[in-house]
């Protein structure tokens, strides 16, 4: 019994990415214009893919963390890092090879910090996290010396800017990465375990699954996710801010996780749907833009559309709206109206 | 724990309450021709119940059979689609549970449903607190709530978190808010679960002065001693619809059964009792195994095809003891061989690469992964024990889930069901299924049957006997005597932390079990 894949394409988060584009048409008529220059597409969807790939990328390690029932507040600040760092290591003129790992290493250590709070020590994942949010900044800063650093370096405005395929960069690595992450969780056992720890963590710890290794290493890839993030976010401004590089996408990382319908009390997940949740935000931000109206509307727009997908899923209501979709009477097991009674 | 409380007087366990003729006057509570249907299911079709002032009515029904249902349609969580409901002779229709408490109707549910974080007066009192000048007045919940818990024979520290009281003092406090808040019926769902046997008569003991003062109770349990011991009247549910009404004295456990389950449970005994062969070889030793503060060292050798019965009181170091084998907790004295190899557990994982398997007893807080289906439930041990490189694809699983759900009759509608919609008795055999599906050779139940129903508990019984045959060791840990002499080839019994004594062959019967586990009390009395 496999998922039919047209009940996956009907997803509800394709379904809002699909009406959100189709506003976006209405307001914009324009908006699905897309022209070929300069060996690349150019045109208001493709803006959508390039600017929503950071938060795209974000939030495919979010996924992750949040499965498990954590959360990362650093992700932004982490991204300023290494923005910092790949700047730094590109005006000191360090090889190639150095300024693209040295980020990813930063990253890395980042999440590793994070993951070592989490799972070794047991701190509150949202405390944890909170310390780097805030450090981050501080550390990007020292990185920086305080001022903009701004760098002429082909390989990471190639990076930010550039495009392969057609395709701009970002989009481009947020795509194989996204493709990347969800075959390496489906295709070995690894999802299944995250979503083990997520649901019961004390279970999972009787089965004998190695929670603590586990949830390390996914906060070192969400560090690293972020790292990855940071490096685009610098290559395309040309400059590492330490101030403003990645500010408050830690919200819209969660908010695309969400969005992708993974409980923020952990368990089942998707990354490709936490990216379809990064595009449905991007897509709202590039509407706003293109239709005119002031920017500040973003703001309550988002706002409103996180009121309407935490209504949907409210356990309240899903009962109710499931038999509204599916026209058909609610059918629980025989054992679905006993408890162990 | 309460010390001032008088225990239940033992001539009074024989001694039943004549059944009280035109009984009609003091009817409390009527449920007639109730029906409950979800989507195709019928959960209740025609079910009458009748409770009566002063009287505990045990409620019985397999898991499935419709008990927790008719429950919520009482206390208004589900509103029927048939049938009417009168209290005192006054047709009503609850919607909401409030509806129902302030009708006088309390519920103690049994996973204790109070605030754990908050001290004993607010979990008394929330929702009501006594005002003075518009501000909550403390001293006076104080004082009410000592004189409250007085009633109950309970002196504690009012003022203290709830959740520093064992279960059974929460459990006391829950009966004592329902009762203050409603007051003419009171429903305890399985409030005995958790307790040990002399918590279960402190509670009987507060039941009875309940019912003395009126109240019309109704026990829910699946302990049918429980129930001949407390209840003057039984009503059997059996897959929604009403078997009968029976007054207490009319019935003997085997007609009770049968009413339960259809059929009689004498089979399983007979077929259990007989088998005394000699365990084949030693497996593993356990040598002065132990934890400060937790186990003292204990010497324990198990054999291949050996059922090792642990007995003891509730924190007697039982659970501790399993803990420690399965390598959850570290031990920090001993050594343990296995065929002659010096083996240390320092996590699960060193303990199920030797081919060792774990069910806990808190099937729910340590056990399931609710919101995972049936299918990855019962390979998840197995998986985790190849790696996360050598992933089970999809058609590999349910192979596995599939041959499992047969050969253990877990009664679900599908492999892909999440488990958390399966009753308690087949979520307990998908927990058996998980680790079998390791292939072990020594696997630790802690008490495998509890909160189950009969049917599924006599199943599970059958599969230790099973399990032993086919070569395995087991260490069963149970609260339920009449089961451990029927599966074990030894009973270990632990007290006080320690391993105390090993029966063996004739031994092992329930009173030398009992005079074991008491002998230090014994011993103390002299």
């Amino acid at each position: 019994m496999r998922i039919p894949s047209v009940k996956r394409l009907l997803s509800p988060q394709l379904i809002a990415l699909l009406g959100v584009l189709l506003f976006n048409w209405i307001v914009f008529p324009g908006f699905f214009d897309v022209a070929w220059r300069d060996g690349r597409f150019f045109g208001s969807l493709i803006d959508v893919i390039n600017r929503g790939a950071p938060v795209a990328i974000l939030s495919i390690g979010m996924t992750a963390i949040i499965a498990t029932r954590g959360v990362d507040l650093s992700v932004g600040a982490v991204m300023a890092v290494a923005g910092a760092v790949a700047a730094t290591c590109a005006v000191t003129g360090q090889p190639v090879i150095i300024m693209l790992l040295a980020p990813l290493a930063v990253g890395m250590l980042c999440g590793l910090w994070n993951g070592f709070l989490v799972s070794i020590l047991g701190i509150q994942p949202f405390v944890a996290t909170l310390v780097l949010m805030v450090a981050g900044r501080g550390v990007a800063q020292l990185i920086t010396e305080g001022s903009i650093v701004t760098f002429n370096d082909p390989v990471l405005i190639f990076i930010g800017t550039g495009s392969f395929l057609g395709l701009p960069m970002p989009a481009v690595i947020a795509i194989a990465l996204m493709v990347g992450a969800h075959l390496l969780v489906r295709r070995t056992a690894i999802g299944l375990f995250i979503e083990a720890i997520g649901i019961n963590r004390s279970a999972a710890n009787y089965t004998a699954l190695r929670s603590r290794s586990l949830v390390l290493a996914i906060y070192a890839f969400g560090g690293v996710c972020a790292a990855i993030a940071g490096t685009i976010a610098a290559g395309d401004i040309r400059g590492a801010d330490a101030n403003n590089t990645g500010l408050w996408l830690e919200l819209d990382a969660i908010l695309a996780v969400v969005i992708g319908g993974t409980s923020l009390m952990g368990g089942r997940f998707s990354i490709p749907l936490s990216v379809v949740g990064a595009l449905i935000i991007q897509a709202m931000n590039t509407g706003i833009l293109v239709s005119g109206f002031p920017p500040e509307f973003n703001l309550i727009v988002k706002a409103g559309l996180i009121i309407i997908i935490l209504v949907l899923q409210s356990a309240k209501l899903a009962p109710t709206l499931d038999r509204i979709i599916k026209q058909r009477p609610v059918q629980p097991s025989i054992q679905t109206s006993e408890k162990t009674g | 724990m309460p010390t001032d409380f008088r225990p239940a007087d033992p001539g009074s366990v024989g001694n039943r309450q004549p059944e009280t003729s035109g009984a009609d006057a003091n009817v409390v509570l009527v449920a007639k021709g109730i029906v409950k249907t979800f989507g195709n299911h019928t959960a209740l079709d025609n079910v009458e119940l009748a409770l009566h002032a002063g009287e505990v009515h045990a409620l019985l029904g397999e898991n499935g059979a419709g008990k927790s249902t008719l429950i919520k349609i009482i206390t208004g969580a589900y509103t029927p689609d048939h049938g009417e409901i009168s209290v005192d002779g006054v047709q009503v229709h609850f919607t909401t549970p409030q509806q129902a408490q302030s009708a006088g109707i309390g519920t103690v549910y049994q996973e204790v449903n109070l605030l754990p974080n908050m001290t004993v007066i607010d979990n008394l009192f929330i929702g009501r607190q006594p005002r003075r000048y518009g501000l909550v007045d403390r001293r006076k919940m104080a004082r009410e709530a000592h004189r409250i818990l007085s009633q109950y024979g309970l002196d504690i520290d009012v003022h203290a978190e709830l959740s520093t009281f064992s279960v059974a003092v929460q459990q006391i406090i829950a009966i004592a808010r329902a009762v203050e808040l409603s007051g003419k019926v009171l429903i305890l769902d399985e409030p005995t679960a958790s307790l040990d046997r002399t918590e279960v008569e402190k509670l009987f003991e507060i039941v009875r002065r309940l019912k003395a003062r009126g109240l019309a109770i109704v026990f829910i349990t699946h302990f049918l001693d429980q129930v001949f011991e407390l209840s003057d009247r039984v009503t059997v549910l059996r897959n929604g619809r009403l078997v009968g009404s029976e007054t207490i004295g009319d019935l003997d456990r085997t007609s009770l059964v049968r009413m339960m389950l259809g059929k009689d449970l004498a089979f399983v005994h007979a077929e259990l009792a007989a088998d005394d062969t000699e365990p084949s070889s030693p497996l593993m030793h356990f040598r002065d195994f132990g934890r400060s503060g937790s186990v003292n060292p204990f010497d324990l050798t198990v054999h291949r095809g050996e059922v090792i019965g642990v007995a003891g009181l509730l924190g007697s170091g039982r659970t501790e003891m399993a803990r420690l084998m399965f390598g959850i907790d570290t031990a920090d004295q001993g050594a343990l061989n296995i065929d002659g190899e010096k083996i240390s557990l320092r996590a699960p994982q060193d303990a199920v690469s030797q081919g060792f398997g774990f069910c806990p007893e808190d099937r729910k807080v340590d056990g399931i992964f609710g919101d995972l289906s049936v299918r990855e439930n019962i390979i998840i041990a197995m998986q985790a024990k190849l790696g996360w490189l050598q992933a089970l694809n999809r058609d590999e699983q349910m192979e596995i889930a599939e041959h499992f759900i047969e050969a253990l009759d877990i009664r679900t509608a599908s492999a892909d069901l999440p488990v958390k919609l399966l009753s308690g008795g087949n979520q307990q055999k998908v927990i058996l299924a998980r680790w079998l599906a390791t292939d072990p050779r020594f696997l630790i139940l802690d008490e495998p049957t509890r909160g189950i129903d009969v049917g599924a508990h006599a199943e599970i019984v059958r599969m230790i006997s099973r399990l032993r045959e086919d070569g395995l060791a087991l260490i069963v840990i149970s609260s339920e005597l009449d089961e451990i002499v029927s599966y074990s080839s030894r009973v270990v019994v632990m007290r006080d932390r320690s391993l105390v004594a090993e029966l063996r062959g004739a031994e092992i019967n329930p009173s030398s079990i009992v005079r074991a586990i008491a002998a230090q009390d014994a011993e103390a009395a002299e």
